[in-house]
């Protein structure tokens, strides 16, 4: 069975900005390891010819002409916002003195 | 230590560049979605659920961006990809309120081309062959404002704001690939790479290339390995380097940077640099000592660009003269001096003095009503010559009606105005304000009579041999024909009345 490590799932987790605990990365490090060999059955079979997707469809060329249409109004676009200031949107200090 | 000079930093070491500039397009909406890309705009007034990331909303991609992209690629001697696929860039950070950039990855619409450019020296003009190592499409990322804290700045700051109108216009990347060889003139290669980008840009009229409004914006990468060594030395990256002069001082500054701490003993690090304008240093920013994980993946919501070997032949056909290589051409065919070339290229007027030629006006004197008068007035209304109303058409009727002697260039200087101020074109404002030369020697004589007669002491003066008392005779009889007369001709009359024929 493929496993992750304890450290592979605290570096997934920095990088996904999900705060986990200890324990949640112990045991999420062994949940990995069944997903992993999930997926790898795919690679039991043979794929020699098939070309790596990344849509369903097969599709190419989707595209639409350079025309504007209206957006949303600021009040409309900020609603959601936990908050705001001056038609903006108000987030927490991106940087920490230290970094 | 003293810094070193930059000949001490020559003497030792050899610099090594990669430029990457990145290039707002000027399409009308954003590169996947229909919100407009109006430059200054107030916050938050063209944003839409994709440009926000709201749920479910889903991008689909400009033509025109495409387009531009590839003619970018074309005019760059770029290889345009059959085949090429959008990527995210994972990243956390609130200018992209996607959490993710919409980029390309390891599949660019464009690839492996080169640009020349030139640089004058002492030891004569050099060409420098810098080669592109891709030329791909992405979006551009939101404006923050940071608030509190020193100046601005995002360290210290308590909060930051977001207008997410710039967020998803399109931008495209330009990366070369390093640049060796290029010694103690690494500045020098880099600003007029950078300067010739621009020029092409604006050639193709894809984007407004304007660096101080960030629609064109240099990073340098900035590395120095001992002259004669094969080993690349770590590198430095100054973002968002906003003039084509900031380009030369980031890079020389950089260079002194560098060799100071290699002088040291000490390490250079490899890290992100912002350059202060100011001073002309960089400062360090973010460091790459844990190297960035975007995790990059094909963006599931988009579908391969795969342009026809027909469109792309089509568009090739439709790249404009290389904007060096025309003013090579233009300086020969006109027979231009370097100072007045320069004078056209840095007053921007170029374009409106060759379609004045080409509608059959004589080089030299298109250049000089642009240059000249033109310039002039544009100056002290405090606008571009090009938002003037005057064209070039109506220039070379009026280098015409000079030339045939219909005008004196005091008195098509009148027109010019007449022109500019909207009263027509300089044939109506001759009409309309009744300016013609008085070429008629009888109504010249009259003048020149009645001037004479009434300074009667002066006429004496220069029929007796004092000819530099004419001077004040022949402005008396300008004075009375209005300035309609020709000077030249006034001169000629008055001595031949006053005893001293020509020849
Ligand atoms: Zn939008």
């Amino acid at each position: 069975m493929s496993s992750l490590s304890r450290d592979d799932v605290a570096k997934l987790a920095g990088l996904a900005r999900i705060e986990m605990t200890e324990s949640e990365l112990v045991e999420l490090s062994s949940q990995f390891g069944m997903i992993l060999d999930a997926v790898a059955r795919v690679q039991e079979m043979d794929l020699s010819g098939v070309k790596a997707t990344s849509h369903p469809q097969p599709l190419e060329n989707i595209a639409r002409p350079d025309v504007v249409l209206p957006s949303l109004s600021p009040e409309d676009a900020l609603s959601g916002a936990p908050a705001q200031e001056e038609s903006r949107f108000r987030v927490p200090q991106i940087l920490g003195e230290a970094e | 230590m003293a810094l070193p000079t930059y000949d001490e930093v020559i003497a030792k070491w050899d610099p090594v560049l990669g430029l990457e500039v990145h290039v707002e397009l000027n399409t009308n909406s954003k590169m996947f979605c229909s919100c407009a890309t109006e430059f200054g705009a107030a916050p938050n007034t063209q944003t839409c659920p994709v440009c926000l990331a709201l749920p479910g909303a889903l991008p689909v991609v400009n033509e025109k961006a495409i387009e531009s992209t590839i003619l970018i690629g074309l005019a760059l001697n770029c290889k345009i990809a059959p085949y090429s696929r959008f990527a995210r860039k994972n990243y956390f950070y609130p200018d992209m309120p996607k959490n993710f950039q919409i980029s390309q990855y390891d599949e660019p619409i464009c690839f492996d081309g080169y640009v020349d450019v030139e640089i004058e020296t002492d030891e004569g003009t050099k060409q420098f062959r810098i080669e592109i190592e891709r030329v791909h499409m992405e979006e551009d990322t939101g404006k923050s404002l940071h608030v509190g804290g020193a100046t601005g700045r995002i360290h210290g700051a308590d909060y930051s704001l977001l207008d997410y109108n710039r967020a998803g216009i399109p931008l495209v990347e330009i990366v070369t690939k390093i640049v060796p060889g290029t010694g103690k003139y690494a500045p020098e290669v880099a600003k007029a790479y950078v300067a010739e980008l621009r020029d092409i840009l604006r050639g193709l009229k894809v984007s407004d290339v304007k660096m101080e409004q960030g629609s064109l914006r240099c990073d340098a990468n900035v590395s120095l390995k001992p002259i004669g060594s094969d080993v690349l030395g770590t590198r430095s990256e100054t973002k968002n380097v906003n003039s084509l002069r900031s380009v030369e001082r980031a890079i020389r500054g950089e260079m002194i940077r560098h060799a100071e701490l290699l002088n040291e003993g000490k390490k250079v690090k490899q890290e992100t640099r912002h350059f202060q304008e100011d001073t002309g240093l960089t400062r360090s920013g973010r460091s790459k000592e844990q190297a960035e994980d975007y995790r990059y993946f094909p963006d599931p919501d988009l579908v391969p660009v795969t342009p026809a070997a027909a469109w792309i032949e089509e568009l090739r056909a439709t790249l404009p003269e290389r904007p060096s290589l025309r003013r090579k051409r233009i300086k020969e065919e006109w027979n231009v001096p370097d100072k007045e070339m320069e004078a056209m290229i840095n007053a921007d007027v170029l374009d409106i003095v060759e379609a004045t030629v080409l509608l059959g006006a004589d080089p030299t004197k298109a250049r000089t009503w642009w240059l000249g008068e033109i310039s002039r007035i544009a100056n002290d209304q405090n606008v571009a010559i090009a938002d003037l109303a005057i064209t070039p058409a109506d220039v070379a009727e009026l280098v015409a009606l000079v030339a045939s002697g219909d005008l004196t260039d005091k008195l098509a200087r009148q027109v010019v105005e007449g022109v500019i101020a909207g009263e027509g074109k300089p044939s109506e404002v001759v009409a309309k304000r009744g300016i013609k030369v008085v070429n008629d020697d009888g109504a010249l004589m009259a003048a020149i009579e009645k001037v004479c007669a009434e300074q009667a002491d002066t006429a004496e003066k220069v029929r007796g041999g004092h000819l530099p008392a004419a001077g004040a005779l022949i402005g008396a009889v300008m004075k009375e024909t209005k300035g309609q007369a020709d000077a030249a001709r006034v001169r000629e009359l008055l001595l031949g009345h006053l005893g001293h024929a020509a020849n």
